[in-house]
């Protein structure tokens, strides 16, 4: 196919800079692809699966099995009005959106699909993924600040101080990964875990696991930690002014980060796409699905945790046990040889 | 929201603001307000540096239309009063009038007030366990409450016809008598509901983020409470042992074994406690009741034309605290004056010396641990 498509180009005179802008083009709508569908789907499945445990059935009425009830649901978001509240910096407003899609979509440039199957394999990848995972809070920061709503402010103020309690052990307990695999790629990091169970980096990282799968949850602000958006709390926090389309986006990102989240999850700690028998773009949804599952089971037994607590688990217990793990993992590394 | 905030009425300042101060209307419209109570808050960041209640929201007049409705029509109004727990608003008002009227009530019609009195104090703590967990962020706590209590409003409409405002009982007595096996109805969900109370405490009693969310909140000592005329859960909270049924039995309840539970701290866990165990004590009256009811008539004689003469006070315990009615008669069949005594109006004034100095997220969590029915606050 790729050669094939190479051989076009070479007919057409064109070289391999267009080659390549042209193939990044094809990825990127497939990416962006693959996550509006994810997220459909997801909306969906979280219905159901909070309607499982909350002793619902869920959507049921639009379409079989409710399945449609998402499309209705966009549609819907689609023919509201567009509201922007007067007194709101409009260009900032209309730009948090697309801030946060863009952050969600970036993320997926280095999550591997397969073994060597991902849109760019940076060589920086680690860093790539610490520096991207922050974009979003710009986001929250943006819509807190621009909506003109002291609800959204003091959610946006609650993102702000959730990053720098969540965002320190993350990147140790990612650092802890690079050290295991000797690389920052990703595609390294999946051939690193080849070979069955017992070459997964989550036996010798447990502990970096809880730590990367605690602070993880803050950082897509899913439950028990979604508190700038806490709607018992600020109303809808920093999205309260948000409505229709530009709400959907968040909501669409939202998830998209949840299926980022969980596919890293899976690729840290668990093979990624790496798996017997079945193909790796299967073993890599089941794996991320798996933990997409266990988030939501946590987020719909768990109450919220308040932003002061957060800030102390997140100094007082995450950073100590990822240096603790860090320590561990040189250790390791070294004793390994 | 913005716009309302700069234009309503901050509370007094009377220090210098030395640091930058935000004023937030929580309310009227807010997810955790429970109606439409507007809580006026002064924060520093999300700290409270000063909270008030404002309330009114919801008045509709309900002492003033007493003035104009015969003894007994005024009934399907104090319904309204208290939405969650219809019966004892009622309750507290035919008191009254019986006491006015001089009017006996028959044993059976104070058992069966006793035994829907408590199952509508369960059925009222079912939905304070609910919201206080929505609003702690525990959504299915708040859905598993709201099955048990639909099975009790199932009870309740096959004794009453209603499921919420009941217009069930009546000077003298009750409407109508229980139904053939209301008593196996009332065990069967009485022992359903205790198998479901250990699934509520699985989910929030011994969970971490919701004792650190909950204790040491909203602290409130026995002598604030006292002075503050507090009553109920959130006086018990603080660690009083005072409740109307024991310290002054009304009804038949001087007959029943039961504790009365008290927390320790006074802080938004121990209300949490007393009423989990709050559960528990009106499952034991009301099989208690159940064993011991005597046949006979469920209505009393009253006089064709209620006149009322004189005045009097009465109390009785609600789920939410104290609910006092007091009706004056000038001799016609209206009552001259008939005012309510709203629990939650009392408590909501402890907004401020239980918030300030906690976060807006604990402001939450307290307006959730006093259970407030803005229905019956602003009457």
């Amino acid at each position: 196919m790729t050669d094939w498509l190479w051989g076009l180009f070479q007919q057409w005179g064109l070289g391999e800079p267009a080659f390549n802008a042209f193939m990044g083009l094809i990825k990127g709508v497939l990416v962006v692809a693959f996550l509006a569908v994810n997220a459909l789907l997801l909306i969906y499945l979280e219905r159901k699966v909070s309607g499982y445990i909350q002793n619902r059935l869920g959507p049921t009425r639009t379409g079989p099995k409710g399945l449609l009830q998402t499309l209705a649901d966009a549609v819907k978001l689609l023919s509201k009005e567009d509201v922007i509240p007067s007194g709101a910096d409009r260009a900032v407003y209309i730009l948090a959106p697309i801030v946060i899609f863009a952050a969600a979509t970036a993320l997926w440039i280095v999550i591997p699909f397969g073994p060597q199957t991902m849109v760019q394999d940076l060589n920086i990848g680690l860093i790539y993924i610490s520096a991207v995972t922050g974009l979003s809070v710009l986001a929250f920061l943006m819509a807190g600040w621009s909506s003109n709503n002291k609800w959204s402010l003091l959610g946006s103020m609650r993102s702000a101080a959730q990053l720098i309690s969540y965002e320190v052990p993350l990147v140790l307990s990612i650092v802890a990964v690079g050290m295991m695999a000797g690389s920052l790629r990703l595609g390294d990091i999946v051939a690193a875990q080849q070979g069955g169970i017992g070459n997964w980096f989550i036996f010798p990282q447990i502990l970096g696991f809880i730590v990367f799968f605690t602070a993880g949850l803050a950082e897509i602000n899913r439950a028990p930690f979604d508190l700038p958006e806490a709607e018992s709390e600020l109303v809808a926090g920093f999205n309260t002014e948000y409505s229709g389309f530009r709400w959907g986006v968040f909501f669409v990102a939202e998830y998209a980060n949840l299926v980022a989240f969980s596919a890293l999850a899976a690729t840290f700690f668990f093979g990624g796409p790496t798996g017997p028998v079945l193909p790796p773009f299967v073993w890599f949804l089941i794996k991320t699905y798996f933990f997409i599952l266990v988030a939501m089971w946590i987020r719909w037994t768990l109450p919220r945790i308040r932003v002061d607590h957060l800030m102390n688990l997140g100094w007082y217990v995450l950073i100590p046990l990822a240096l603790i793990n860090l320590g561990w993992t040189g250790l390791y590394v070294v004793l390994r040889g | 929201m913005a716009e309302t905030a700069v234009t309503g009425t901050p509370p007094q300042e009377t220090a210098k603001p030395a640091v930058h101060e935000l004023f937030v209307n929580m309310g009227p419209q807010h997810p955790s307000t429970h109606g439409v109570l507007r809580v006026m808050l002064k924060v520093d960041g999300e700290r409270i540096l000063d909270a008030d209640a404002d309330v009114g929201y919801l008045h509709r007049c309900f002492e003033k239309i007493a003035e104009r409705r015969s003894v007994t029509m005024v009934i399907p109004y104090t319904d309204r009063t208290d939405y969650l727990a219809a019966i004892t608003s009622e309750w507290a008002y035919v008191m009254a009038a019986e006491k006015l009227l001089g009017v006996e009530v028959p044993e059976r019609a104070e058992y069966i007030r006793v035994i829907v009195g408590e199952l509508q104090r369960i059925a009222s703590h079912l939905i304070w366990f609910g919201a206080f967990a929505l609003d702690l962020g525990a959504t299915t706590a708040f859905l598993y409450a709201w099955r048990e209590r639909e099975y009790l409003l199932d009870i309740f409409q096959k004794l009453t016809g209603a499921r919420m405002l009941y217009n069930y009982l009546r000077v003298g007595g009750v409407r109508n008598d229980l139904y053939d096996g209301f008593a196996d109805d009332v065990h069967r969900f009485l022992k359903q509901l205790e198998e479901k109370l250990r699934e509520y405490h699985d989910l929030l009693t011994g969970n971490r983020i919701f004792e650190t969310r909950t204790k040491g909140i909203g602290v409130i000592t026995a002598e604030q409470a006292i002075a503050w005329g507090a009553s109920g859960p959130v006086l018990r909270g603080s660690g009083v042992p005072h409740d109307l049924r024991k310290a002054h039995p009304y009804s038949v309840y001087d007959r029943f074994e039961f504790g009365i539970p008290v927390g320790e701290d006074g802080d938004v866990y121990s209300r949490y406690v007393v009423r989990m165990q709050e559960f528990y004590e009106s499952m034991r009256i009301v099989r208690q009741a159940l064993r011991d009811i005597p046949g006979g008539p469920w209505q009393g004689d009253v006089p064709r034309r209620m006149k009322l003469n004189g005045d009097v006070y009465t109390r009785i315990e609600s789920p939410r605290g104290e609910v006092g009615v007091y009706l004056v008669g000038d001799g016609s069949d209206t009552p001259y004056r008939c005012h309510y005594r709203s629990p939650c109006f009392v408590h909501l004034q402890l907004l401020g010396p239980m918030g300030v100095g906690h976060l807006v997220a604990d402001m939450v969590a307290i307006i959730g641990s006093i259970d407030i029915v803005m229905g019956e606050v602003d009457r």
